[in-house]
């Protein structure tokens, strides 16, 4: 099994301080309006908020009825209103017409804004223009990092990735500095830090400057070295299908915020259920990392044991049971309501699956990556088009092909409306459609519908974006840093022999490859070839004080822009199996995957259509060929 | 990979479910967390925000629920032994970091809190004399730092510049807002246009404070003609109202968009005027109640603001025989918005089979050559449609014959003992002249049915050269 853990393996920090100290100066910041009063919370901050206090910590502080951020009048009757957000633009409006409301209606309340994880300028710009500046008065709740398992911590902030990589706002950079700053003064001395990308690069001059404007005392580190990569480097992994059983659950059910949401085809019961997915689960816990082929055997034997275990029942004197009932009763029951939700999960995901033609949907994704039989796959895509299967599920296709094949291919967006130049667009803008070289072309399509890219995109690329240039290289990489393994061979998911694994044994995810080779060389040197094909900006950075304690063996992987579960189950295995025995954890702005696409280029490339394809009543309008 | 594990599956199922009765024999005692209707966790704070909502939507008088014990209300200090706000304090105050070590005691918190440090800013605090940079590194730390006294261009360029090597947008925006007041809009524009860090800053501000005047202006200084277009276009997603929405789009087709955009401005004007006369029409069918097909299969959404394909589905649906003048017959679309015969396949398929008028289905495979014979030719793989077909659950007659166009012989005789279209595997084992799997088959067919006798017949014709 890909998860047996070694028993030299160096223990992680205890990360739940970060949840205390979050805590406690929220409660000071609650503490600095006393009296009476509602507090209205955006609604994406709600999990995070739930993870580290609950009502009645807040209810101590005088904190007396809670709201959702709804963009709606409000009706409260409190006379001091609380609002704990993000800081967006919108909201600020929001909040700003409230308080004209009230003061239209002769009415008098105190407000304040709690921004988390900090204030932007242009928020409280938005209050100087409304005239509500000094009226609404606001603070800062430095909630950067929640830590939502043993070995992840999480940003939750999901406009990262829209905000740098299609925007070119670089305003979470100082976040990201400030997040590595607390780790750093947490649990540091860093010793070493590696990292690629422009926004790797950035963040880490931010946290460098933090440093450096603070003081640093000498203390025991805990965390040895941290690597930084930009999601850009590596738009490949997030692309393909995941199926190991964590990616599977997140592709299939979402994970948010460390929490999913069974529908009820799942619990088989009338409702629905939100189930907490970490180490916690230990039935979830041993087949998070597995292949999902793998994942049924080890259900069933689990099953069989449970059985026997309710068997001995059977037999037993009002003693013995008595035993029983107060010594193994509970776990059991305990082990039967997980066991029996991830059966069920399993169960819908096949069922799901199955219904796409899931097999040939990752033939294809196989053949894309090693650059083999283009042209089926190119009939598969079009195929997929037309029957419009899932439109995220296409894209998803279009940009890998694209990507892997390093030019987007005379395409085609009659299917999901003409109206979908925005999104074409934005993709285009991210570098996940990419024009196609003149000469180059592979295929002339039948379908026509015109070529959405053209060379006008070129000219717009500034320097800026070169990280994002025309060539994703892929081919050449892939080459260089061995990510398809032979096909000839056989591959035992049961004992994976490389991260392949996590793809089928059908490719090494280029980021997790990148880590360890400069995790095993101890930098870049010997991979200049891979680096200027990846457009640079890499970087190793060695501090003064080093831990030279078992915290060498932690490494702190952030990855700017969100990864996928199939990326930490990746280097999960690479951090037990290696002679260091490395142990990894992972700073996430959210995990990506289809989520990128539907969150990033979906919401921002405003379109309509969306709604249409997903949330229409009328379902037959799609045919289910 | 494989996903054959369905046994394993249902064995596990089965094992959880016969376990099931005895746990809830014994759950008197169950402790499960406490869930609300909901699913939410009693106490979490999403839980909580949604009994405010109820309580709101329920009458006033009412005492809202969860009763809310309001007998402690400063109860933090006296129970958690220690003021919290002293702990932070520091971060006002500065120099107040000793009470919070001393108040918990572990370790590994000695050393944080950089914010609630003292500043190492010291008498500069005192003096608001700052240049540029130190203006924006203060900016960078959230403390205030006067920017009027930037008053010539090549003060604010300065201070914008040195924002952009700093990295940090949110000062990068800081100083924008700034130079927008300060500075005509045309020096504004002049000086972005060299400074592309700096500009794509300021258009993600407009875009979020919705400034579209001011951003249009500016692209268009910039002689970013397209992007205007596709920003103007982009307001017709506001616009509900469908005849209000046609108008628009039509006002946009002077817009100056690339040749390929302008297409797709086109046919989405087209297809939306097209909608709206398809709509009107059938709308007032279905009310009259005498056609049929609108009786039997009710709409159940409008057709207007569906993508190109839906539409064509929806036409081949409801509207397949018409004449091809009409706006809702299929070919017309086909024509209108060439439609690639593939595309047009699949759609008609789907629609047809959905339908189960397997002889709209014969009909659209069949082609007639110059001999007049008749032959089955599909755009896409035979394969693909026996999957449409099954999905529709055609009877096995139907299959068979498409079965029987699969070009790869495995594959057909998968698909045919999959259907039970016995001839077929009969047909293809003989074809390859295999006669153990022949031999093999017959022990699946129906004793004494007319397959075996068939089968029988092959294996005794002395003129077939089997291979094994």
């Amino acid at each position: 099994m890909a998860n047996s853990a070694r028993r030299d393996s160096p223990e992680l920090p205890d990360f739940s301080l970060l949840k205390r100290l979050a805590r406690d100066q929220l409660i000071y910041l609650l503490e600095q309006l006393p009296g009476k009063k509602d507090l209205f919370i955006e609604a994406d901050l709600m999990s995070p908020l739930d993870r580290i206090a609950n009502v009645s910590t807040l209810k101590q502080h005088e904190v007396d009825k809670l709201y959702k951020v709804e963009y709606k009048p409000v009706v409260s009757t409190s006379d001091q209103l609380c609002f704990l957000i993000r800081p967006r633009i919108q909201t600020v409006k929001w909040i700003c017409d409230v308080a004209n409301a009230d003061k239209a209606a002769g009415k008098f309340r105190r407000y304040k804004i709690i921004f988390t994880p900090q204030k932007f300028y242009a928020c409280e710009a938005v209050l100087e223009e409304q005239g509500m500046f000094g009226d609404v008065t606001t603070d800062e709740w430095a909630f950067y990092l929640l830590p939502l398992d043993d070995d992840i911590i999480s940003l939750e902030l999901p406009e990262f990735f829209r905000d740098n990589f299609l925007a070119g706002d670089q305003r979470w950079m100082r976040t990201a500095g400030s997040a590595l700053h607390l780790l750093h003064s947490l649990y540091g001395p860093f010793s070493k830090v590696y990292g690629i990308g422009r926004y790797s690069k950035m963040a880490y001059e931010s946290w460098r400057e933090q440093v450096e404007q603070g003081e640093q005392r000498a203390r025991q580190a805990e965390i040895g070295n941290v690597f930084l990569i930009d999601r850009d480097v590596d738009f490949v992994t997030p692309l393909c299908s995941q199926v190991v059983y964590e990616g599977l659950v997140d592709d299939i059910f979402r994970i948010k915020c460390g929490c999913v949401e069974f529908s009820p085809d799942v619990t088989a019961s009338d409702k629905s259920v939100k189930v907490m997915l970490n180490s916690q689960d230990k039935v979830f816990n041993e087949i998070r990392n597995e292949h999902f082929s793998n994942v049924f055997g080890f259900l069933s034997q689990k099953a069989r044991n449970l059985q026997t275990a309710y068997d001995k029942r059977r037999g037993m004197d009002i003693k013995q049971m008595k035993t029983f009932v107060s010594e193994e009763l509970k776990g059991l029951k305990q082990e039967h309501r997980l066991l029996s939700l991830h059966i069920g999960a399993s169960e819908s995901i096949m069922k799901k699956k199955t219904k796409q033609d899931f097999q040939e949907l990752l033939k294809t994704e196989h053949s894309l990556l090693e650059g083999f039989e283009i042209r089926e796959c190119i009939s598969y895509i079009e195929e997929h088009i037309s029957r419009q299967v899932s439109m995220i599920e296409s894209l998803r296709l279009l940009c890998l092909l694209s990507i892997t094949e390093n030019g987007e291919l005379s395409f085609v967006t009659s299917n999901y409306g003409v109206d979908h130049l925005l999104t074409f667009s934005n993709l285009r803008q991210l570098g996940l459609l990419v024009e196609q070289q003149p000469g180059e072309t592979l295929t002339v399509m039948e379908s026509r519908v015109g070529k959405l890219v053209n060379d006008k995109t070129a000219g717009k690329l500034t320097d800026a974006f070169s990280s994002l240039a025309k060539k994703s290289n892929f081919r050449a990489l892939s080459r260089k840093l061995n990510l398809v393994p032979k096909s000839d061979e056989e591959y035992d998911l049961r004992v994976p022999r490389d991260m392949a694994y996590i793809f089928s044994g059908a490719y090494v995810p280029l980021s997790c490859k990148l880590i360890e080779q400069v995790l095993e060389r101890d930098g870049w040197t010997g991979l200049e070839e891979v680096t200027r094909l990846l457009n640079g900006n890499e970087f190793a950075v060695t501090g003064s004080n080093g831990a030279k304690n078992d915290a060498q063996r932690i490494i702190l992987v952030m990855f700017l822009g969100g990864c996928t579960f199939s990326e930490i189950s990746a280097l999960r295995f690479l951090g037990r199996e290696k002679g260091k025995n490395f142990h990894y954890f992972f700073i996430l702005w959210v995990t990506v995957s289809l989520k990128m696409f539907e969150e990033v280029s979906w919401k921002s490339a405003v379109f309509f259509l969306r709604e249409k394809l997903y949330s229409n009543p009328s379902k037959y309008l799609f045919s289910n060929c | 990979v494989t996903f054959r594990c369905d046994v394993q599956l249902k064995e596990s199922r089965q094992a959880v479910n016969s376990i099931q009765r005895l746990v809830e024999e014994d759950d008197d005692e169950d402790d499960v967390e406490k869930v609300s209707w909901s699913g939410e966790p009693v106490g979490s704070i999403s839980w909580s925000v949604k009994e405010t909502a109820a309580s709101n939507q329920r009458t006033d008088r009412e005492p809202a629920f969860p009763k809310i014990p309001t007998d402690t209300p400063s109860l933090s200090k006296s129970q958690s032994g220690y003021s919290l706000s002293s702990l932070f304090k520091g971060k006002t105050k500065g120099g107040n970091f000793q009470s919070f070590t001393d108040t918990l005691s572990d370790s590994s918190i000695r050393l944080y809190a950089p914010e609630l440090r003292k500043p190492k800013s010291e008498y500069k605090d005192y003096v608001s004399d700052w240049s540029p940079e130190e203006t924006i590194q203060r900016l960078q730390q959230g403390k205030t730092a006067p920017l009027e006294k930037f008053r010539s261009l090549q003060d604010k360029l300065l201070l914008l510049d040195f924002a952009v090597s700093a990295h940090d947008g949110n000062v990068i925006t800081a100083v924008l807002i700034y130079l927008k007041r300060t500075l005509s809009k045309e020096v504004l524009f002049r000086e972005l246009e060299s400074r592309q860090t700096a500009l794509r800053h300021f258009i993600h501000y407009l875009t979020e404070t919705k400034d579209q005047r001011l951003l249009l202006e500016l692209l268009r200084a910039l002689g970013r003609t397209e992007d205007v277009a596709l920003l103007q276009y982009k307001e017709h997603l506001s616009i509900a109202d469908e005849n209000k929405r046609r108008d628009f789009l039509k006002s946009c087709l002077s817009l100056p968009f690339s040749a390929e955009d302008s297409a797709h401005v086109q046919d989405h004007y087209t297809l939306l005027e097209r909608q709206i006369i398809i709509e009107a029409t059938d709308r007032q069918a279905e009310r009259g109640g005498k056609v049929e097909i609108f009786q039997k299969f009710p709409r159940r959404a409008s057709i207007l603001n569906m993508p190109l394909i839906t539409t064509l589905y929806y036409c081949c649906f409801y509207h397949y025989s018409e004449p091809e003048g009409t706006y809702s017959s299929p070919l017309n679309i086909r024509q209108a918005f060439k439609i690639s015969e593939k595309q047009y396949f699949v759609t008609a398929l789907a629609a047809r089979a959905k339908l189960k008028a397997w002889l709209d289905v014969d009909a659209l495979f069949t082609s007639r050559n110059w001999l007049g014979f008749t032959r089955k030719k599909s755009p896409l793989s035979f394969q693909r449609v026996v999957d449409v077909l099954q999905k529709n659950s055609a009877p096995t007659q139907v299959l068979q014959d498409y079965v029987g166009l699969v070009e790869d012989p495995d594959m057909r005789i998968s698909l045919a003992q999959k259907h039970k279209c016995h001839d077929i595997v009969i047909n293809t084992y003989r074809d390859m002249k295999d006669r153990q799997q022949l031999l093999g088959y017959r022990g699946k067919v129906g004793r004494g049915s007319a397959e075996e006798r068939k089968i029988d017949e092959l294996l005794n014709n002395q003129q077939i050269r089997w291979k094994n």
